[in-house]
This record gives structure tokens, sequence and C-alpha cells, in this order.
């Protein structure tokens, strides 16, 4: 075990390939470069022994991804943004074949206007894909979001694939001490890839069949369950990965400062850090203010969050995205998940930092200390009136 | 005798059962096609008519381990399977991708153009049928010259299709594919051979099979072979056969055969018997034909 002081990007390179992918695949697009870089430098110099395809397109990728893992290989992808929605016809395929596909999504704005800054705009595409969707909140848990991925796709109650959101620039380009864990540790814990289904001549199956209307809405349920009962093996990896790697990393949901706060702020990524700021000032102020870190947004943590939030009198949701033509997603989320629980906190929400627009710890102090709780939904923060007068 | 009830009993790797429709020439060259192969092979299946009539959960046609994700990506998907064989450190199993005429020359285009370029050692199989049959007969950049679909319907302001067949096979050695032919229906043993010969390969290889469909087409359930064979002795399907880009055969046109009596067998040409203007497009149609028995040097 090392820490060393590294780039996000290879700390999440060094994630990858700890778990020894059989087939890598990628198209470069900022900001996930130089995940593939520091990948494609591994394997040059023999220090990843990996087929590594470059392709003509991130939809090319993802296709050698998902012919990989049928072909019965560990496999794993990386990209961002425009390149991750040139994917997603591959993606969700991906799930509903139930491949436990590893990719890693360094959370970029969607065009237009073009932005390579980052947001979490790129991730919702996902949401209803049938994706395990995880969220590091700096370059250690990026690179143990990877091997705590594998070690849930590759479950037999699970067989779905893992998206490690990382945040554009933000984690992706920052200087961080990680700790890279040794490789016979990452051995031990997740083993060689048996896949549950796979492409032999000596065992032909057929993959990838088409539905009538008889079959078809089963077969989605059970994606969709699997995908809910995912929570169950999420917190068994996230304790059995503390176990054996010495640190708290992933799982559903992280606190900080919960227990005993009036007012929680819920957010979701890099973010968290400047939260835990604001949260220490305020408590230095004798506000009681407490953060509930959102680390899996699917399967939604639903009980998780009712038992983090119940008996809170101010719950302040933070969005890196937003729904067009509606407003939050996270906060309509704790939203819906507190809906009919008893006494339900006032719940304010924010959509901030979209286009890599920069936020500061008064902002969020702001949107903690608004007048009125309760009476702002979807309140745009960090917006610019030179440019909105008209 | 003997021989041939042994062929007519032997079991083949596409199975009977499958839900194509009657006389369908695709079936029928994709089952010589498979048994070519042979069973250790892995086959990556565009979608459409083939992967639609073979695969109808719970059921499927394959004796062969088969997969099929999307349209357009077949060729990278069988890429996937072809490195994941590779870090498996299995050796001798065929991947062989498969889609028709759409699927390769027009929506799969770019993934097929990445493995080609990366020289995966893959046979690209093209059925085409000519349009996009599996959605109701829509024209695609296969569908001949002035042929009548559903999306270049013949009317008073159009004779059907405007635009000439995309040349998979140029493209094909463009990217410097080591093995590239044409194959049909009216020549099964040249069929067998190429096939064979292209899962020999090792590279990147590329059979181009005319299909013919009894209802793209419009013409009786019993007639492909018959149509596929006009179509190789108008001149209309050059059955051609290139390795690292060289052209090293050509089946001869033993009589060679005006178009008309081509585009007469079929209702997507009709409406071109009934007009001057439909006359002075088959010359045109001729002009085709006597060119590629000119460039391949079919007579």
């Amino acid at each position: 075990m090392a820490i060393e002081l590294i780039e996000g990007s290879l700390a999440i390179a060094h994630g990858a390939a700890l778990c020894r992918p059989g087939v890598i695949s990628a198209y470069p697009i900022t900001p996930q470069t130089h995940i593939v870089e520091d990948l494609a430098k591994m394997v040059a110099d023999g220090q990843l022994k990996t087929e590594f395809v470059n392709t003509e397109s991130e939809f090319g990728a993802a296709s050698v991804v998902l012919g990989a893992l049928a072909g019965g290989s560990r496999a794993y992808t990386a990209t961002t943004s425009q390149g991750l929605a040139l994917m997603l016809e591959v993606l969700y395929n991906c799930a509903g074949m139930r491949l436990p596909l590893v990719m890693c999504c360094a959370n970029r704005s969607l065009s237009a206007p073009l932005s390579i800054w980052s947001d979490q705009q790129d991730a919702m595409l996902m949401r209803d894909s049938g994706f395990i969707m995880g969220f590091a909140e700096d370059a250690q848990e990026a690179l143990d979001l990877h091997i705590m991925g594998y070690k849930i796709a590759e479950d037999e109650r699970v067989q779905l694939p893992y998206m490690v959101n990382v945040d554009g620039f933000l984690i992706t380009h920052t200087f961080e001490p990680v700790n890279i864990p040794d490789q016979k540790l990452v051995d031990e814990y997740l083993g060689s890839y048996k896949p549950f289904q796979v492409l032999d001549p000596a065992n032909p199956i057929t993959m990838g069949c088409f539905t009538e209307p008889a079959y078809h809405m089963d077969v989605r349920y059970q994606m969709h369950k699997a995908n809910l009962e995912s929570t169950k093996v999420i917190e068994e990896v996230a304790a059995s990965f503390e176990k054996k790697f010495g640190r708290p990393s992933g799982g559903l949901i992280r606190n900080y400062k919960l227990d005993d706060a009036d007012t929680v702020v819920v957010a979701m990524g890099s973010i968290t850090g400047l939260v835990e700021e604001a949260v220490d000032t305020l408590r230095g102020k004798g506000q009681k203010v407490g953060l509930l870190k959102i680390k899996t947004l699917r399967p939604f943590p639903t009980d998780k969050v009712r038992e983090a939030l119940s008996g809170k009198k101010h719950v302040v949701v933070m969005d890196r995205a937003m729904s067009a033509g509606y407003g939050e997603i996270l906060g309509s989320e704790i939203k819906a998940a507190l809906y009919g629980t008893p006494n339900p906190p006032a719940i304010d929400s924010f959509i901030y930092g979209l286009g890599g627009r920069d936020i500061h710890e008064d902002e969020i102090i702001g949107m903690i200390n608004r007048p009125n709780p309760g009476t702002h939904r979807s309140e745009w923060v960090g917006l610019r009136p030179d440019l909105l007068e008209e | 005798m003997e021989d041939l009830k042994q062929k007519l009993m032997k079991k083949h790797l596409l199975a009977p059962g499958h839900t194509a429709c009657a006389g369908c020439g695709e079936a029928l060259g994709m089952r010589l096609i498979v048994d070519a192969i042979g069973p250790n092979c892995i086959i990556a299946n565009a979608t459409g008519c083939s992967e639609i009539f073979t695969s109808k959960y719970p059921q499927s046609a394959w004796e062969v381990p088969w997969v099929h994700s999307l349209f357009e990506n077949s060729s990278a998907i069988a890429s996937g399977v072809e490195v994941a064989l590779k870090a498996r450190g299995k050796t001798g199993i065929k991947v062989v991708a498969m889609g028709g005429d759409g699927a390769t020359a027009d929506i799969g285009i770019g993934c097929i153009s990445g493995m080609w370029e990366r020289g995966h050692n893959i046979l690209y199989v093209c059925l085409d049928n000519e349009a996009y049959m599996n959605t109701g007969i829509q024209r695609s950049s296969q569908t001949p010259f002035n042929a009548s679909t559903t999306t270049s319907p013949s009317g008073s302001e159009s004779m059907g299709n405007q635009t000439l067949k995309k040349d998979m096979i140029a493209i094909a050695n463009a990217h410097r594919v080591k093995y590239v032919a044409t194959v049909s229906l009216a020549n099964p043993k040249d069929l067998e051979r190429k096939v064979k010969k292209a899962v020999e390969t090792v590279g990147p290889s590329y059979i181009h099979f005319q299909a013919p469909c009894p209802l793209g087409w419009g013409f009786d359930s019993d007639k492909a072979v018959e149509i596929a064979k006009l179509a190789i002795n108008t001149g209309l399907f050059p059955v051609i056969e290139y390795e690292d880009g060289q052209l090293v055969k050509v089946q001869k046109i033993a009589k060679k055969v005006p178009v008309e009596d081509y585009l007469k067998t079929q209702s997507r040409f009709r409406h071109l018997l009934k007009s001057d203007a439909g006359k002075k497009v088959i010359a045109q149609i001729q002009t085709i034909a006597d060119a590629n028995i000119e460039k391949f040097g079919l007579v």
C-alpha cells in the first residue's frame, strides 16, 4: 500500500487497472482523456496486461466492451458528456442484457452550448438505464468505487453494470494524496471474472433475443428488481471493502454531523467537501447543520434517506443538473422519498454549478439560511444578472 | 444417392422452425453460410430480418453461440468478443459479424470501418436484400437504381430510388480487408468455398451475399434462386473475389441476359415497363450492368 500525490485521473486508472479487466475500450473526450491515456501508458510499459482497443467512436467503444463481456472477459470503459450520450443506446442495452460492465464517467455538461466543464447533467441520462450509479467525492473514492463497482456488478444477485461518476476536472484533474491498494489485496478481494453467461462453441447460447409483449415486461421487471435489491449488496460491499482496505468508502449514503442536526444539506459528488466546510462554519456559530451525501443514486436509497432525514426540520437539496421544464432532479427524488412520512421537513432545492460555474462557501451558507424555509424550489444559484437583464 | 441423402439429413447450424417468410433468400443463404463456417464460431448479429426470424424469445434457431445487441454495432460487438477470446487465451474460434444491407452500408458503417481498420480476425457477412425489409421495404444505400420501395415509391414525379448502390466491395478493399468476395444463392458451391476461405483468412474478411426477398422485391416464393441467377447473368450482381485488394477470380456469364429479363420478374421494377420514361431508365440500368461486365471481365 502506498500513498502518492497523484492526479485524480491516474487514481482512476489505477482503480481500473487493479481490477485486471481483460478488455479496455475507449474513445478520447475531455475531461476523460487522462484516464485512458494513463491506462494506455500502463499497457505500453508492460504494467497492465489487457486488450486495449481504440475505437472510432464512443458508440464503438461501448459496443466493444459489451461484446467483450459477452465473450467472457471483464471489461472497462470511461467517457463523459457527449460521449456518454453517443454510448447511450449501447449502455441501456448492456443493462438489459445484464452484463457487469464498469464504466467511469468524468461528469460534464451536455451541449448546447458546448462546454467541457463539470456538472452532473450527463449522469442524469443514465438514471433510468438500469446501471448502478455511484458518485465519488474525491480521487480516493473514485479509485475505490472501481474496485467496489466490479464487486457489486459481478455479484450473482446483481449482474448489472456499474457507473462510477466523478466530477470532471474537479476530481479528474486535481492532485490529491491517494492510497493505491496492493494488487494482491485487490486480487484477493475481487477474484477473477466468472461470467454467468458466455458465448462458447462448446455450449452454444443465444444472447440478446427479442421479446414480444408476453415476455418483455417481466424481463424488465427482473432487471428493475435486481437493481432495487442491490442496495443490500452495495452495503455489504462497502463493509467488506472497509474491512479489507481499512477505510470507509462508497456505500449508499454517508452522513456528516447529521445526528443532532436540525438542518441537513443533501448533495452528491465533489461538492460535499465544500459543504462540510459550510457545515463547520455554521456549527461554529451555533447552528445545528449536517450533511447527507448521496453516494448511490441508483438504486435510490429511499429507506436510508428517510431514516437520515426523519425528524429533521429543514432539508436543503443541491442539484448540479436540472430537468429543463421542471427544475430540480435530486430535489424531486428526495421529496418523493419523504412523501407520506410523518412530520416531513421543509425542503428547499437549488440548482448550482452548471457548466463549471464556481460555487463558494458563502453561497452554500446562503442556501441554508434563506428566509422562509420550504418556499425555495429549484432556485438557481450563481446566475449572472448582468447577462440576464433584458 | 447416399451422398445426397446424407446432405439432406444433415443437421444445420441454423435450425428449421425459424419465422422467416416462405421462400426467403436470406434464410436459405444464411443457412448455407453458417454451415460453411462450421460449429466452432461465435456470431454477432445486427438487428434486422435475420435477427428477428431466428431469435424470438423463448426460442432460438441457433445451434452456434450467437449474440444480438443493436442495429449498428454487430461489428463492434464481434470486435469485443474477438479481443475477449484473446484476453482469455482462447484460440481457434472464428468470430463472425452479420448484418443486413442497412446495418452494413448505412447505419453500421462507422463501426465496420473501425473493425476493419483495427484488423480484427473477423468475418463480416452482409446479407443484402437491397432495402430495409424488416421495417417494411424502405430504401437503403443498397437499393438498386429506380427500384420502387415504400420510401422511394414510384409515382408521377418519380421512377423510384434515385441513387446507385454504395460500393461495399470498394469500401472493404480501401480498408485493406484481406479477403473480399460476393456470393449468390445461384452458386452454393462457390458460396461454400468462399466462406471457408474467409474463415481460414487470418484477419478481416468480407462476404457480400445477395439475398433475394420475395416480399420486398415482389416475386413468387419459389423463385429466389432463379432470380439470383438472373442477377448474375445480367451483370447486375457480379460474383467476384479479391485477395489483398487484388481481383483473383470472377464467375463468368455463360449467356448474357438483358436487364429487362431480370427487372420484369419483380414488382419493385414493374413501373419501369409501363412508360417511355421507364424504358429510358431500363436503358440506364443496362448501362450499369454493362459497366460491371466490362470492369470485371464477366463475359
